[in-house]
């Protein structure tokens, strides 16, 4: 109602201004983010002893992995106003079923390889399609259906492994978790970067990602607009299931080992790198690439830390530190925002 | 004048006016209450009751004028100023905290402490000694949400009453009481007048006015047009009042568009809460107008035809063929579509450019193998944008940025994207400045002149009068009648519109739910 003369003005004052202003509201975001990686990052080439080194950059990405992987699925979770703490023990589950495919002896190697990825995945849209499935349904909180699934595929892969971890993944598979390309970049931190790139195409330019924000946003009108909010939803969640178990191959490949320990706690990793990524909790706002940028943060920062001497107790504290201050940034930015366009 | 402070008026509202941007909401009232009286308060929806209230306790400022409490001068900033200059108000809508304790929502604002605990001892006996005021025989224990709607209410009321309160509004309290339970509340307003205590009484209800009122005080568009007696005046003369004699013709009737064969047919259609089964139709190239008071089922009719929300029964015809619509989605894919009366809320995504609004309900038509052809999606935008004359810089203006009208003209585009025959339009003008109230209406007549079914609920009977072929009218859930436009008279639609809340003795039909 008041917004009359507000959209006056910017067509008055012809196009430089809003391309500007447009440019500022595209690129804050995720600039933003990327501006404080990349300075971060560089107070740690100077502060922290051996950072700036090749191994240590290739230790980076081998261990940012698997926490993107989950990320990125997470990111569907909380663009739809919803939230998945399953992740960590779906990838358990991905990792002890995988491992059990790939180690049994009846099938050819190269099958029971291609079998366990597929099973892996398999795992995560079983276990994410059961949680969207339940939310919807029911129309109960994903906070608290996912809290179930969290104990639930705990349990699920401890009953599988017997408490165990399953060794003597074949020779091959391994092989290829170990291959670094061009002596920095590591297959796993490839495939990583493959999934990013998939799932940012997916929100960016496909139906699918155009109703996940719509329905972030509001939920009412798209439901209004003739749509079933229900089944993209539940698709979000199965791509968030999906993502974990796709975190379980890349565990796979990279220790070797399936384990009904691995994955405690992943979930708040991933939602930290969520946060700090610039997608809000209500849901609707906010991007992969985001999130990417998200995780490096939180692991730049654990790892520079390490090398400065902070011991595994102080780290834990700085890092709360940073999300919460991400967080608060983000308001400011919201808030500039806000009033800039009501200029 | 003010130099002797008015023994008679407790408050005195002196030429206040509030503007909102567009629209006058309260225009130059002066209105005194007397100390001790029941004074009522009528008018039109949207004539600035609420409003009124709304700047009594403090949720909204006057723009000009100055309200006296008491002889000072009173301008509460937030609705604890009210209460601590002992005004309360009980809202239409309940505000009760269903989880706790019949007896923690009486006296939540002045819970009784020992030691800084709670003293639930004095606690349940004060909010006892509150229940007993107001006839209900509770314990104060109860939780709230185990309570009926009118027990409910009258927990609001007691709520009001526990606190000292020099001047009691009531906005609307019999809307869920059933009869019984509105003779038991006009007791304690009797019992309150012996007290002292002067309360502001606002109804719907005509006939309730005369056995508690002292003065009338009736509002039409946001101006005050008279205060009386109530010994003074007749139901008759006060709908009058309310109606005025200034009515607009320059609405854009064009009586080239002839109706044609009926394009959609209702049939016995039962939503929650109403005994009523509801009938109607809409023909090709139609306005059809649905007046009725706020609450009377409207929306409700509206939202349940189109599976926004579960009806318990009815048939639905297009073109005389009968169709099925549990969902929204079902009536979208017949091409029927709802314009929500709360367009932020339900009608846009107001944080998304104005394109992704626009192609939300078919965005097949700018797909390719489940990608969005965003140079094409623009472009469909931009032909809407112009065709409707939107007015904003570019298609990738977030909604939020635009006016009221503007953005009701955008959920129009929305549907005309989709090639929509039937427009359901709940209070399509709402909160739109008078400038863009025509564009719109000049908008539907457009849809009209394509063959379209229009139904339009509004509450602004002028406006229905302008724009409509035809009005049906609802009255407490129930549709009380059809007017053609031959036969459209203010009053009588008004009467209509009235006809089930002046009948006594029938049960409320909201108090008691048909399932």
């Amino acid at each position: 109602m008041q917004t009359q003369e507000r959209i006056e003005k910017p067509a008055n004052k012809g196009k430089a201004a809003s391309i500007t202003r447009r440019f500022f509201y595209l690129s804050l975001r995720e600039a933003g983010i990327g501006i404080a990686l990349v300075i971060i990052t560089l107070i740690f080439c100077f502060a922290a002893p051996y950072f700036a080194t090749t191994d240590n950059f290739l230790k980076i990405f081998v261990q940012i992995s698997i926490n993107t992987v989950l990320a990125v699925g997470m990111t569907f979770a909380i663009l739809i106003a919803g939230i998945d703490l399953s992740v960590g023990a779906v990838l358990a589950l991905a990792t002890v079923v995988g491992a059990k495919i790939m180690i049994s002896k009846e099938l050819p190697v190269e099958l029971a390889m291609i079998l366990a990825i597929l099973a892996c995945m398999g795992v995560g849209i079983v276990c994410g399609f059961i949680n969207g499935f339940i939310t919807e349904r029911w129309k109960i909180h994903s906070f608290i259906v996912t809290l179930g699934m969290l104990n639930i595929a705990r349990g699920a892969s401890q009953v599988v492994s017997d408490n165990a971890t399953i060794n003597g993944l074949p020779q091959p598979f391994v092989d290829f978790g170990n291959v670094i390309i061009w002596g920095i970049i590591p297959t796993i931190f490839l495939l990583t970067i493959v999934v990013v790139g998939i799932a940012w195409f997916i929100l960016k330019y496909t139906v699918f990602g155009r109703y996940i924000y719509a329905i972030g946003n509001n939920e009412e009108a798209v439901r209004l607009s003739g749509h079933n909010p229900a089944v993209y939803k539940i698709m979000a969640y199965t791509i968030c299931g999906l993502c974990a178990g796709l975190g379980g191959v890349v565990w796979l490949l990279r220790l070797n080992v399936g384990s009904p320990i691995a994955g405690v706690g992943y979930e708040l990793n991933a939602i930290a790198a969520v946060i700090i990524g610039g997608t809000t909790m209500s849901g609707g706002r906010g991007s992969v690439i985001g999130t990417f940028l998200g995780a490096c943060i939180l692991q730049v920062l654990n790892t520079g830390l390490q090398l400065m001497g902070v011991g595994d107790n102080f780290r834990p504290i700085i890092i709360g530190l940073v999300i919460v201050l991400a967080v608060i940034l983000d308001t400011y930015r919201a808030k500039y925002l806000l009033n800039a366009r009501r200029v | 004048m003010t130099t002797s402070p008015d023994k008679v008026n407790i408050l005195e509202i002196k030429g206040v006016t509030k503007r909102f941007p567009g629209v006058v909401a309260i225009d130059k009232v002066d209105l005194n209450i007397e100390r001790g009286e029941v004074h009522v308060l009528v008018g039109q929806n949207g004539a600035g009751k609420s409003s009124l209230v709304k700047l009594l306790c403090g949720m909204y400022q006057p723009s000009e004028g100055e309200i006296l409490f008491e002889g000072k001068p009173y301008s509460p900033h937030r609705p604890e100023d009210a209460f601590k200059a002992g005004i309360r108000i009980v809202y239409q809508e309940l505000n009760l905290l269903s989880y706790l304790s019949v007896a923690e929502n009486i006296l939540f604002e002045k819970l009784p402490r020992k030691n800084g605990l709670v003293d639930y001892k004095t606690l349940n006996r004060k909010a006892r000694e509150a229940l007993e005021e107001v006839g209900l025989d509770i314990s104060p224990q109860t939780l709230v949400e185990e309570l009926g709607i009118a027990q409910m209410q009258l927990i609001e009321i007691a709520k009001a009453l526990s606190n000292e309160s020099k001047l009691l509004i009531l906005d609307e309290p019999t809307a869920t009481l059933t009869p019984r339970e509105i003779s038991r509340l006009f007791n304690i307003i009797h019992r309150l007048k012996q007290r002292g205590v002067t309360i502001i009484y606002i109804s719907h209800h005509l006939h309730e006015i005369y056995e508690i009122g002292d003065r009338v005080t009736v509002l039409r568009n946001g101006q005050k047009v008279e205060t009386r007696s109530i010994q003074a005046v007749t139901i008759p003369e006060i709908v009058k009042m309310m109606v005025g004699r200034d009515m607009k013709e320059e609405y854009l009737f064009r009586s080239e568009v002839v109706p044609g064969a009926e394009i959609l047919r209702v049939e016995g259609l039962r939503y929650r809460g109403n005994l009523h089964s509801i009938s109607f139709g809409v023909k090709q190239g139609e306005i059809l107008g649905v007046a009725g008071l706020v609450g009377a089922g409207r929306t409700e009719t509206m939202r349940a035809l189109y599976g926004a929300d579960h009806k318990l029964a009815g048939e639905i015809f297009l073109n005389g063929k009968p169709i099925k619509i549990k969902r929204p989605k079902d009536a979208v894919k017949h091409n029927i579509c709802l314009l929500t009366e709360d367009r932020k809320n339900q009608g846009l995504i107001v944080e998304m450019p104005i394109y992704i609004n626009i192609t939300l309900a078919d965005l097949k038509q700018v797909t390719k193998m489940g990608l969005v052809k965003r140079q094409a999606e623009k472009k469909a935008a931009e032909r809407l944008v112009k065709d409707l004359g939107i007015k904003t810089p570019s298609v990738e203006q977030t909604v939020r940025n635009l006016s009221g009208g503007n953005q009701q003209k955008v959920v129009i585009a929305k549907w005309l994207f989709r090639n929509t025959e039937v427009f359901i339009c709940d209070e399509p003008t709402r909160g739109i400045d008078v400038g863009a109230k025509f564009e719109i209406y000049n908008l539907l007549w457009e849809l009209a002149a394509q063959r379209k079914g229009l139904i339009v609920v509004s509450s602004d009977l002028p406006e229905l009068m302008g724009i409509c072929h035809r009005i049906i009218v609802f009255s407490k859930g129930k549709l009380v009648g059809q007017l053609e436009r031959s036969e459209f008279d203010q009053e009588r639609i008004l009467a209509m519109a009235y006809q089930e809340y002046i009948k006594t003795g029938i049960e409320n039909t909201k108090a008691q739910p048909a399932s």
